[in-house]
């Protein structure tokens, strides 16, 4: 409940406040040692939008989002979340501010259930300290009665993960497992959600439950999603604003349709050669 | 088999203890905990109180390096602290003891917080290294700020008294020592049912990707590490009261070693653990001693012939509990429960 009184107050009007920027990324340089990792990148996230980056294994996809959450130090260049700039600003920090992310290579905790993955999502919003922990009395209490009847019926209800709750997550299929670090991250009580590669790995019913669901968190929870993917098909249909980037740096960016049919982009892919037919057959092919 | 444990509000079922069967038996262990006393007599007290404070260093140290994965042995060291500090100002202060008990914690908790400052950098072996390292400094303050712990030859101590009543004999001092351990148990059993307890876990799993979750990784260490020192320190503390000697050998670093034997037959990262583990170390080679003793009158020379045995015995029983049951104690127990539960249906 509370979550969507947030949400609605300071995020949720998604019409009227699309267009503002909520995460902007400035001639952004990362290199480790002689490999340019990325070099002078800038876009720009709108607030409310669905924003995705594309782009060749090994662009630099991943890299940009871990100098987004805070991962990296970039050696050039800012990334600006609401308006305030976050070089300075370390990792836990950002997450209490409102980014979330999920990770390529799944990072959920495996000696811990479900439902205490998804609540560790809420860690910096909470205020419990240690002496309340070990009496478990007053403050720790009311805030865990609060934030399991949040998670229970904001978030395990909304993906549908009802059923697994109380097991352990290294029991779960991918697919599963993916659902549920969806679900951590919107317990993080997240304005922007990072996901890097949503649906890698999974069959079509996966993949269209997850295309879904980040489209309800779009408009239902008004949150800005900022995702990579490979996966062309569910880009294109999601996508308000799509970034391709190749080498550490940005290609092009713009509307999907735009951005699928850049000759650029589609060498980046598919190689040099004809363009024309390439273009050709990219377009059936997907 | 199990049924029916329908539950109406989240409080009810993030109850410690959910089911009325569990609860039964909570009483009925907290019941014979406070009747114990009256029918053993005081060598059995004197190993109960032994298991007990071996529960709640035990329980410290899983906190530290079963829960939060930074491997320790300073354990010894850090009661060694909170018994020497229950020691000083027992005989210079004359204190009550509780709150020389809380100063024990506390004094164990700050050192425990230095000794952890390494824990950012590193892990594993080097963060146990490390801590070797610590707890032979303290090994060597103890021993030479004579000064102050009155060098090799240590400090003796009056007994913990209260309203003029002074816990002298084991059953006795038992009444200090066990709602002590039972209090700090259900604490340690709490703290894994809010954010602190799941961040340490977090920490343990992957620590990289909690920090990306809004977890400040060198709070939360430290934080562990103060925890586990604070156990470490009150236990070093009933210690003192239970012995009423402190000297620097009393905290030898195998004593650190046994804590970690404990935790890892019990279960690392379960509170159930700790204790199983704990009662496990401690009882067995007493066990294994009056199985010896039973032997003597039939067989004279039994006492020194089955003495090396009984070590080889009780080290080959870690191992095959290692071998069979790698999660420890705590799990074979999960397990005979899931049986019960399941019962007649099989697993």
């Amino acid at each position: 409940m509370q979550m969507s009184q947030v949400s609605e107050q300071e995020v949720s009007p998604t019409l009227h406040t699309e267009g503002r920027e909520i995460l902007g990324v400035q001639g952004l340089s990362l290199a480790f040692g002689g490999v340019k990792a990325l070099s002078h990148v800038s876009f720009s996230v709108k607030e409310g939008s669905i924003t995705s980056v594309i782009g060749p294994n090994g662009a630099g996809k991943t890299s940009l989002f871990n100098s987004i959450s805070g991962f990296y130090t970039p050696n050039e260049g800012t990334v600006k979340f609401l308006g305030q700039t976050m070089n300075n600003v370390p990792a836990p920090d950002r997450a209490e501010l409102g980014m979330a992310r999920t990770f390529q290579n799944i990072a959920l905790f495996k000696g811990m259930t479900v439902l205490d993955n998804i609540k560790l999502g809420r860690h910096a919003h909470m205020k419990t300290n240690p002496l309340d922990a070990l009496l478990y009395f007053g403050r720790a209490r009311r805030e865990e009665a609060e934030l399991r009847k949040e998670v229970e019926e904001k978030i395990i209800d909304f993906l549908e993960i009802d059923h697994i709750r109380n097991q352990s997550v290294a029991a779960l299929s991918y697919g599963l497992q993916k659902r549920v670090e969806l679900a951590r991250a919107l317990a993080m009580k997240p304005k922007i959600l990072l996901l890097d590669e949503p649906v890698a790995g999974m069959n079509r019913e996966e993949t269209e439950d997850m295309a879904r669901f980040i489209l309800d968190v779009k408009e239902e929870w008004g949150v800005t999603v900022l995702m990579v993917e490979h996966d062309m098909g569910l880009v294109m249909d999601l996508s308000d604003h799509v970034v391709c980037i190749n080498f550490g740096q940005v290609i092009t960016e713009g509307l999907p349709h735009e951005v699928q049919s850049h000759p650029d982009v589609i060498s980046a892919y598919l190689g040099s050669g004809d363009v024309a037919a390439l273009r050709k057959k990219f377009k059936e092919g997907k | 088999m199990r049924i029916g444990t329908v539950k109406e509000s989240y409080i009810a079922d993030a109850a410690l203890f959910d089911t009325k069967v569990q609860r039964g038996w909570m009483f009925a262990l907290l019941a014979g905990l406070l009747l114990l006393p009256f029918f053993t007599g005081q060598y059995a007290s004197y190993l109960v109180c032994l298991v007990l404070i071996n529960i709640v260093s035990t329980a410290g140290l899983n906190i530290l390096t079963g829960f939060t994965g930074l491997v320790s042995l300073g354990q010894a060291a850090f009661m060694g602290v909170g018994a020497y500090t229950v020691a000083l100002m027992e005989i210079k202060l004359g204190t009550p003891f509780l709150l020389n008990l809380l100063v024990a914690g506390g004094l164990a908790a700050v050192i425990g917080i230095v000794v952890g400052l390494p824990s950012l950098r590193v892990k594993g072996l080097y963060l146990a290294i490390a801590t070797i390292a610590a707890s032979v400094i303290l090994h060597f303050v103890f021993a030479n700020w004579t000064s102050v712990t009155g060098g090799v030859s240590g400090l003796s101590m009056p007994p913990a008294s209260l309203f003029g009543f002074e816990f002298i004999q084991p059953d006795q001092v038992y009444w200090i020592i066990m709602p002590i351990t039972v209090i700090m148990l259900f604490g340690a059993a709490n703290l894994f049912r809010t954010r602190i307890g799941r961040a340490f876990i977090a920490i343990r799993d992957r620590d990289i990707s909690a920090e990306v979750l809004g977890i400040r990784l060198l709070r939360y260490k430290l934080l562990s590490f103060a925890i586990s020192s604070f156990y470490a320190g009150v236990a070093g503390g009933l210690w003192a009261y239970f012995f009423r000697v402190v000297t620097p050998e009393s905290f030898p670093l195998t004593m650190s070693i046994f804590f970690l034997a404990a935790i890892i037959v019990g279960g690392m990262g379960s509170i159930l653990g700790s204790v199983l583990g704990a009662v496990f170390m401690t009882m067995v080679p007493e066990v294994l001693k009056m199985m010896v003793g039973v032997l003597s009158p039939i067989w004279p020379d039994a006492v020194a012939v089955m003495s090396p045995v009984r070590i080889i015995v009780f080290g080959g029983l870690i191992i095959i509990f290692l071998i069979f049951e790698p999660d420890g104690l705590a799990e074979i127990w999960r397990n005979i429960r899931r049986f019960f539960h399941l019962w007649p249906f099989k697993t």
